[in-house]
């Protein structure tokens, strides 16, 4: 129930066709935000160390292993097919949020920059942000009780600073700008890269016609949503909350009724 | 914005790296296939999320607040509008029962709430704004104006005091009292949880049915059954209510359904509240001991359907499939609609 993109909007193009997988972004994020830690184990699932999103976690780096092929690329592991798909997640900073509209203190709101932000001083650990996130992203924090994610460094735009993980990104696998710019970015570099023979690129979450208004943080990807764990095609869930509110009220109104009915019936039954 | 662009050579002409392109390292070599086998390309089917790991967060919600709170709240409010009846059709019995009953059920509704917050000091932080959007903030503001009417429902009844003023809160305790009931239902569907999402039409009434038979249980449990008739009634209309649209819900939710189909507690719900609602009519008219025990399945059985409910909503937000395969079969519909 956003508005449309303000001109000032940016966001993260995060270009998973050039990720290393060197989580220099995770650092980065942890460092600068001062993010507990949150498990260090192996979770057996290649390189992945932080396995997702969540209250202490903010930048999360995917590893896919599959057995198919990366464009005309010759793998070099004998006689099979392999291709190594690593991916930067991030909060998707919704043009229409779902976490930002089912706040009920006001803790969750649209910067200037057209981001959203938890305000940690007003949350009051209710977690109704947390289903109400389509991707899964924010969390609430076990240690203070409040919801907590992404703020794409809200801190370090104000002093006209790129957020932790674009400054730090080695391949520019994550890029910062103004949101307009990115997409025009994005369209450009997936015709390269399906030129490159990687018939499987697409874009994800760059289309503000989409069930979330569009992303301030969209990404390319080299497969299907899924295989990195994101929504194929998230909707703002409070997009059918308006039908929730006339459901609900015909309920109420038929409660009454039928105690009504119940009471005022002929006595003696 | 600041961009890197920092270079060791310093020329800007060149390619940045963020233009390599992948999977473009010289043309490809045909492998020689082995002899005597056509080598099948294995296509592995796409996987419904990341190694299996749910695409949603769960609920930080604890099953015996929240769930808890469903059950009580929905007793609160329906129990306000019994009394409200049945004051104004001269049960002042009925209506006792019910008004001290859903001032103890909002208490402890209040008790859930607040426990459940990850901070609980910060409880009136929620009074701070008014957001259509969020239905916890609408039922702040619903239970706001509920609560003292149905306190001063109860304590104007119990003293005996100030006998008007009381007879207005009891009837807007009972008009408020229906929202306190149903609005939970918009709480837990205006989520991302795939069955309590799409079951957004039913569960109303679901809740709705729920309250009323808990409701009519406890007026049952606690009022001489001269007086209990509306509460009889109630509670069968409740229970029918509740089972028609649970009925319906999981018919409508297809594969969403299944956590709601193999629960063991929505099962036993909707056979609590039946078997209480049917005893109550016939047996509990005549028999107070028959009443008592029909009272207590009802208010079990909506106790059993709300945390049933809850659970099932629970094993959907950690089920990737729940999230990704509608929304696949949405986007191919949509795919083949624009083609």
């Amino acid at each position: 129930m956003e508005e449309q993109p303000t001109p000032g909007r940016v966001g993260f193009f995060t270009d998973t066709s050039i990720c290393i997988g060197c989580k220099a972004c995770e650092v980065a994020c942890k460092e600068w935000n001062a993010l507990p830690e949150d498990g260090l184990a192996f979770t057996g699932m290649s390189y992945d160390n932080t396995v997702s999103l969540g209250a202490d976690t903010w930048r999360h780096v995917a590893f896919v292993e599959q057995r198919r092929p990366l464009g005309h690329q010759e793998p070099g592991v004998g006689d099979m097919d392999f291709r190594w798909l690593m991916a930067s997640d991030v909060c998707k900073h919704c043009t229409q949020a779902a976490c930002l509209d089912v706040c009920p203190t006001g803790s969750l709101f649209r910067t200037e920059y057209g981001t959203v932000v938890v305000q940690e001083d007003v949350c009051n650990g209710c977690g109704y942000c947390v289903p109400a996130c389509p991707f899964g992203v924010i969390g609430k924090r076990e240690t203070t009780g409040t919801a907590a994610k992404c703020t794409m460094c809200y801190d370090r735009l104000g002093a006209g600073q790129e957020p932790a993980c674009a400054k730090t990104c080695p391949t520019d696998s994550i890029q910062f700008g103004d949101l307009e710019e990115l997409r025009d970015r994005a369209a450009r570099r997936l015709e390269q890269v399906r030129e490159a023979g990687v018939a499987s690129a697409r874009l994800y979450g760059h289309d503000s016609g989409d069930g979330v208004g569009g992303t301030g943080a969209f990404f390319l990807l080299l497969d299907e949503p899924e295989v990195y764990g994101l929504p194929p095609d998230p909707v703002v869930t409070t997009r059918d909350l308006p039908s929730m509110w006339r459901h609900a009220g015909a309920a109420a109104l038929a409660l009454l009724a039928g105690v009504a009915a119940a009471a005022f019936a002929r006595r003696g039954s | 914005m600041s961009q890197t662009d920092v270079r060791l050579d310093g020329s800007p002409g060149l390619r940045t790296d963020r233009e390599a392109t992948p999977g473009s390292a010289g043309a490809r070599r045909e492998r020689p296939i082995p002899p005597g086998a056509a080598r099948e390309r294995v296509v592995e089917p796409t996987p419904d999320s990341y190694y299996g790991l749910p695409i949603l967060n769960e609920p930080t919600w604890q099953a015996h607040d929240i769930a808890g709170y469903l059950f009580l709240g929905g007793l609160a409010g329906a129990s306000s509008a019994l009394a409200a009846a049945a004051e104004l059709t001269g049960r002042p019995a009925l209506a006792r029962a019910a008004k001290v009953g859903a001032l103890g059920a909002l208490g402890g509704s209040l008790y859930a709430l607040i426990h459940d917050l990850g901070r609980p000091a910060r409880f009136l932080n929620m009074l701070r704004v008014f957001k259509v959007t969020s239905p916890m903030s609408v039922g702040t503001w619903i239970l706001s104006a509920y609560g003292p009417q149905a306190g001063c429902a109860a304590a104007t009844d119990l003293t005996g005091r100030f006998p008007r003023l009381g007879r207005a809160a009891t009837v807007g305790a009972g008009v408020a009292g229906s929202a306190v009931a149903t609005y939970t239902a918009a709480l837990i569907c205006d989520t991302a949880v795939p069955t309590w999402h799409e079951g957004y039409r039913e569960m109303p009434f679901l809740f709705a049915g729920s309250a009323m038979s808990a409701a009519g249980g406890l007026g049952m449990l606690a009022a001489p059954p001269a007086e209990a008739g509306p509460a009889r009634r109630a509670a069968l209309l409740g229970a029918v209510a509740e089972c028609a649209a649970a009925t319906r819900m999981e018919r409508r939710l297809g594969p969403l359904a299944e956590p709601l189909q193999r629960s063991r507690l929505l099962k036993a719900g909707e056979a609590l509240a039946l078997a209480g609602a049917v005893a109550g009519i016939t047996l509990g008219r005549r028999s107070r001991i028959a009443a008592a025990a029909a009272g207590a399945a009802l208010l079990a059985g909506s106790a059993c359907t709300r945390f049933g409910i809850f659970r099932a909503g629970m094993e959907s937000a950690n089920d990737p499939g729940h999230t990704v395969q509608p929304q696949r079969r949405r986007l191919a519909l949509k795919r083949k609609e624009s083609a």
